[in-house]
């Protein structure tokens, strides 16, 4: 671990203008210190904003609610309000990590958690997203846990939360406050970005800006489900993970929210398989043109071929189940 | 005092006839207090004056010569007070009971991932960025990364077996298997890092390590170091986990203590955890080809195993793959050999019951395999093959209640109630299986020397460089000492780990309660002779019960007999010739139960029995946490557990506990274990055999056969993961 | 810098460098070698303590960040001489081996006695609103955090189970 500048924030405002300029915030610290251990992440100062006024679970007046960034996945996990009505988000915090990540894991580091990739951390080892220009190691090297979806020739990684899956599957939108006083809400789904030609960079945010709080709509009347799929009975990241939120009306498919997660470089969600399966009536050959759709430009890096088959295995099981259609024996 | 023994003949059952009652019985480890109070110091934990902190650097290439460093750089960091880089650095750990320096040097890189300095600083964060900044500078060489492609490969000649005609027994075969098991690489990774502190006083070395064979560990430091023996003290009280991973000494016990010499203070060396998995020992992969032919009955009548391992070039170690298989089963024609392709890869070395944890995997799977060939039960079969003198040797067993133990186990599980046919049963989106096998591991005794002190307040102590590994030495060695001299169980006082007391057996091949606790019976055995002259009985008549000897009608405290002082006697114990004259061996029973995920096809295990004979049972409690942890052992080489090399440079490319997958609590089931009653008398004279690792031997097959069961999905390739599973399964 | 631990009860004044976890005060600094460095990055479990009453892996934390908090470590839930109801029940149910993954176990399941006692579901619970029953997949589950490669998971559990009976209702110390 390199040496650092300590800072303790008081406000927000104070915390982003401390942040600019190779500085990092520290809520949580599960990953970041993980990775500055390994010098993966070097730092040149640290803002704590593990104190900030940045808790708390809110309901909105318009309905939904707010979570502050500071709120622990554990008391996400607990909170009253997201068991009833959120109960995927519940769910997909649960089947992450362990008690003791959960108890000091943030709303907002989960979301800026960095990939798992073995090659990004470790040192001896080209990669592009630590080292740009370096090359990647997972292409070529070993790649179980590796993107099959959105994966550029510079990077294979992946996103390893869940609770940013069932986050996008719920329609999150995060709030955040730069360094120049400004606040912004947008969707989830704008906060990571694909490798592409920039692999070094995760997410759409600035220098400095800070997550404060992300807002989730009303509940939606929809059957919610989180189902993750990894190499330990617990404590593993997924290889596969599906938030969906499947709304069914008259026999018909009322609305499908599905996201994917251990696919690709951000929570995956594709609209245009939701539209395949909207208005329609379920059926087998239904659910596998949705999944034609999902990964009709999927490719696999050898080590991890087999999250093709599985995803679709994965999503016609949650579609069979949140749709009432008869599980084949 | 000293009285020696050597295992030449059986010895009386003297343990059957004492007093006391404290032997066998699921006595509290002694330890337990400090254990779970966080009192018990480890390596690591010490605060010596002056002590300073240093962090090892790995090699980044898998095969060259570092030709030059940016050290200057690193001197001048703030805290940095020495690099070090020295001809005497270990290239690798010694392999267990290697007894003198394994491979040396810090220049000649043989694997990715090699020590080759060591930077010390006045404290952990100054080293630790210290020894991040230190640049290597390589000059290359080509490497070996490919065990199946190796350009040299041996064929031990210890490993090779050729009798009677194997390929006509097959072409002649009612029904045979001819397939190929593979496993991959597994590393023991203990919960404590390896770890030293090592410090001078003039010329001599105290090392504060976690090491499982002192007296060998002493002479492997010694003659790393270049210094004499007696020069050399290593305290290893409390091990933090060792499963052969801490068998020899290890390159950051000789780095800390060349690093303490130089600068005259205290140093500790704690490895990381990545590191602890590129450069402590580790289990090679194998490739077994199986082939087994049996009669229209159902006896074998050709077994064939040939491995393919892999070390380091110079390591003399090679995983003794098909050890089992020579003693197992019946079958006249029989071919065995081995290849061991040489590799740029981390040393290959003993983790828990090299051998068998990976050759019965392929054997028991292959067993399994024939069993449905022949249309048997998987139980029935192999009791119609268990032989009634050995196969090759033609020499008899001693106790063996392997048939008991499956038929017991089969009757504690149910085993009846399951479906032989495949794919049967279903529990919602869950198939569910059932398999079994044979649970066998040598057993093995090995010289050992203790010291009991026998006090007249009617309290001992007993002192060997023995190590408690978790294995329950302190325990069992305790429970002998009472037990032989008729004291509570309180009153005796345990000491182990440290090399100014009696050589040892040390932990490793499950050989150490039997050799370290035969020392302490014999120099019972002595003291209980003095006490019966003393009391004016013969030493059969002596009976000794809670400090009172009584013996031909008289009767004494033992402060009157030890009037003119505390008895001290130091038991000898050795091998003899019953090691050769019988085929000795733990045996048992594995049984599985498992739940296949249709969809996923993830493997969760619902539950798991093992029945076992190891001979007398010195603390059924603390064999029994062996067993059901070697069980679960079991379980991560069936579906979780796979150390993966890089193909390009052989680097460990899991090297951390979020990637390399121990089986957490919910990957286990609770771990069913029956003890059955045994006594062998050709073992030694306390009659017991090793348990350390008989949980882990066959475990994970019953597993795999039970995923067979519940799919129809028959995996070869170790571990089970989903992707190998998910083939097999319905859309 | 300079900052203030408030642990098992005692004030102490520190002065440390910034880069020092909290398990490296603990154990380096303070002499509180009972949390152990099994990994150093969150992925075992070995250095559980509790901050403000919850678990958390102290290697995953910086000491400067917690000037102030409430720290407790396995040497403050219980003594040789007094040993908490768990840690009885482990030395009873030979819930360990080698013992290095042990403190963080009773640590940990301290814990978590009171998160299953306050009703968090985990993720093997079958509903998110009831009051939670310790089955034995919900103790392997809530423990899942604590590798022991001893594999004694079976005596922890056991007695894991007998020490929630025992104690059910009363305070974890703090």
């Amino acid at each position: 671990m390199r040496p650092f500048d300590y800072v303790r924030a008081d406000g927000t405002a104070a915390a982003t203008e401390a942040a600019q300029g190779g500085a990092t915030f520290i809520a949580g610290g599960t990953n970041l210190l993980d990775l500055m251990k390994l010098e993966v992440m070097a730092p040149l100062r640290l803002v704590d904003i593990s104190r900030l006024d940045l808790g708390g679970v809110e309901d909105m007046a318009e309905g939904g609610l707010r979570i502050g960034a500071m709120v622990t996945n554990a008391d996400l996990a607990a909170d009253a309000h997201v068991r009833r009505d959120y109960p995927l988000l519940a769910r997909a915090l649960l089947a992450g990590a362990t008690g003791q990540l959960r108890n000091k894991a943030t709303t907002g580091g989960n979301l800026l958690q960095r990939t798992r990739c073995y090659y990004f951390y470790d040192t001896s080892q080209p990669c592009n997203k630590r080292d740009p220009g370096s090359g990647c190691g997972a292409i070529g090297g070993f790649n179980r846990i590796h993107a099959i979806l959105g994966a550029s020739e510079q990077c294979i990684a992946t996103h390893p939360s869940d609770m940013a899956v069932a986050l996008l599957a719920l329609d999150a939108e995060v709030e955040t406050e730069a360094p120049d006083g400004a606040r912004r809400r947008r969707p989830l789904a704008d906060l990571h970005r694909l490798p592409g030609d920039e692999p070094e960079r995760d997410s759409f945010l600035e220098d400095g800006e800070l997550i404060t709080s992300v807002i989730l709509p009303p509940p939606s009347t929809g059957r919610q489900d989180y189902r993750k799929v990894g190499d330990r009975a617990s404590y593993a990241f997924a290889l596969v993970s599906l938030a969906s939120v499947v709304e069914m009306s008259e026999g018909r498919i009322a609305r499908a929210a599905l996201a994917f997660g251990g696919l690709a470089h951000k929570p995956w969600r594709d609209r245009e398989v939701e539209e395949v399966l909207v208005g329609e009536a379920p059926s087998e050959s239904l659910f596998d043109r949705a999944a034609d759709r999902l990964l009709r430009d999927a490719r696999g890096w050898g080590g991890n071929d087999f999250k093709i088959p599985l995803a679709r295995r994965v999503l016609k099981a949650t579609l069979r189940t949140a749709t009432g259609t008869e599980v084949r024996a | 005092m000293s009285t020696s023994f050597r295992m030449d003949a059986p010895y009386p059952r003297v343990l059957d006839r004492t007093a006391q009652g404290v032997i066998h019985r699921p006595l509290d480890r002694p330890e337990g207090p400090l254990k779970v109070t966080g009192r018990a110091t480890y390596a690591a934990e010490q605060a010596l004056e002056g002590q300073v902190e240093g962090v090892l650097v790995r090699a980044t290439v898998a095969r060259g010569r570092v030709t030059g460093m940016n050290d200057a750089l690193v001197r001048a960091m703030p805290g940095v007070l020495g690099v070090f880089a020295d001809a005497r650095f270990l290239r690798n750990p010694a392999q267990g009971g290697a007894g003198e320096a394994p491979v040396q040097g810090s220049t000649e890189v043989f694997y990715h991932g090699q020590p080759v300095a060591l930077v010390v600083a006045e404290t952990f964060e100054q080293a630790r960025h210290g020894a991040a900044a230190l640049a290597l500078r390589y000059e290359e060489a080509e490497a070996q990364l490919d065990p199946e492609t190796a350009e040299s490969v041996d064929r031990p000649d210890k490993r090779k077996l050729d009798q009677g005609d194997l390929d006509a027994a097959m072409a002649d075969a009612h029904a045979k298997v001819d397939v190929t098991y593979t496993t991959p690489p597994h590393h023991s990774a203990a919960m404590e890092l390896h770890a030293s502190v090592a410090e001078w006083t003039g010329d001599r070395l105290t090392l504060h390590g976690s090491f499982q064979m002192l007296k060998y560990n002493k002479a492997e430091l010694a003659d790393a170091l270049g210094i004499p023996r007696e020069r050399v003290r290593i305290l290893s009280p409390y091990v933090g986990g060792g499963f052969g991973s801490k068998l020899g000494i290890s390159p950051e016990a000789v780095a800390a203590a060349i690093a303490a010499h130089e600068l005259g203070r205290p140093v500790r060396v704690v490895m990381t955890r990545q590191q602890v998995f590129g450069m402590t020992t580790h289990r090679t992969s194998t490739r077994q080809r199986m082939r087994l032919a049996a009669d229209a009955e159902g006896h074998l009548t050709a077994v064939g195993h040939e491995d393919r391992v892999y070390n380091l070039p110079g390591e003399s170690f090679s995983e003794p793959t098909a050890q089992s298989t020579h003693f197992l089963y019946s079958g006249v024609n029989r071919r065995l050999g081995q290849e061991v392709a040489r590799v740029n890869r981390t040393c290959a070395g003993s983790v828990r019951a090299p051998g068998e944890a990976v050759g019965m995997l392929a054997l028991e799977g292959a067993m399994d395999e024939l069993a449905h060939e022949l249309g048997l039960d998987p139980i029935a079969f192999r009791k119609r093959n268990i032989p009634d003198r050995h196969p090759e040797k033609d020499i008899p067993y001693s106790a063996r209640r392997f048939a008991d133990c499956m038929d017991e186990g089969a009757r504690l599980f149910g085993w009846d109630a399951r479906n032989p046919t495949p794919g049967q049963l279903h529990d919602g989106e869950w198939l569910i299986g059932h398999g079994m096998a044979a649970a066998a591991r040598v057993n093995m005794v090995s010289a050992s020397q203790a010291r009991v002190i026998l006090r007249p307040e009617g309290t001992a102590l007993v002192e060997t460089d023995m190590t408690d590994i978790g294995t329950g030495t302190y325990a069992i060695l305790g429970q002998i000492a009472a037990e032989m001299l008729g004291l509570p169980i309180a009153a005796v006082e345990v000491r182990l780990g440290d090399t100014d007391l009696p050589p040892a057996a040390g932990s490793g091949g499950s050989h150490g309660a039997s050799s370290a606790g035969s020392s302490v019976f014999v120099a019972c055995e002595s003291l209980r002779t003095t006490l019966a002259e003393r009391l004016g009985c013969a030493p059969d008549d002596l009976t000794l019960k809670d400090g009172i000897a009584t013996g031909a009608n008289r009767r004494a405290k033992f402060a009157e007999l030890l009037s003119d002082g505390a008895l001290s006697e130091e038991g000898h114990f050795e091998p003899g010739r019953t090691k050769k004259e019988v085929s000795q061996a733990s045996y048992g029973a594995f049984f599985a139960e498992v739940g296949v995920n249709r969809i996923t096809g993830e493997t969760r295990v619902r539950r798991m029995l093992g029945t076992f004979a190891a001979g007398r049972i010195l603390n059924e409690k603390t064999a029994r946490s062996q067993c059901q942890g070697g069980m679960i052992w079991g379980i991560g080489a069936a579906l979780t557990e796979e150390l993966a090399f890089d193909p390009r440079d052989g680097h460990v490319v899991n090297q951390d506990l979020a990637e390399y997958h121990l089986p957490v609590n919910l990957d286990c089931p609770q771990i069913e274990v029956q003890l059955l009653e045994e006594r062998d008398d050709m073992a030694c004279p306390i009659q017991s055999k090793g348990i350390g690792e008989l949980g882990i031997s066959g475990a994970g097959a019953a597993v795999v056969n039970a995923i067979y069961n519940a799919t129809g999905a028959r995996v070869r390739d170790y571990p089970a993961t989903l992707d190998k599973i998910l083939g097999g399964l319905d859309d | 810098m300079r900052m203030e631990l408030l642990v098992n009860g005692d004030r102490h004044a520190l002065d440390l460098d910034p880069r020092t976890t909290l398990l490296d005060a603990l154990r380096d600094h303070l002499g509180l070698t009972g949390s152990k460095k099994g990994c150093d990055h969150g992925q075992c479990g070995a250095c559980t303590v509790l901050l403000n009453g919850r678990r958390i892996n102290a290697c995953l934390t910086l000491a400067a960040m917690h000037h102030g908090d409430e720290i407790t470590t396995i040497e403050g839930i219980g003594s040789p001489d007094a040993l908490h109801p768990l840690q009885a029940a482990f030395v009873t149910h030979d819930g360990y081996q080698c013992g290095y993954c042990t403190p963080g176990q009773i640590v940990s399941a301290a814990a978590m006695l009171e998160e299953a006692r306050a009703g968090w579901p985990s993720h093997v619970s079958v509903t998110l609103d009831g009051p939670v029953e310790l089955t034995d997949a919900e103790i392997s589950e809530r423990m899942s955090g604590n590798l022991c490669r001893c594999a004694a998971y079976t005596g922890i559990n056991t007695a894991i189970r007998e020490a929630a009976e025992k104690t059910n209702g009363d305070e974890v110390p703090e």
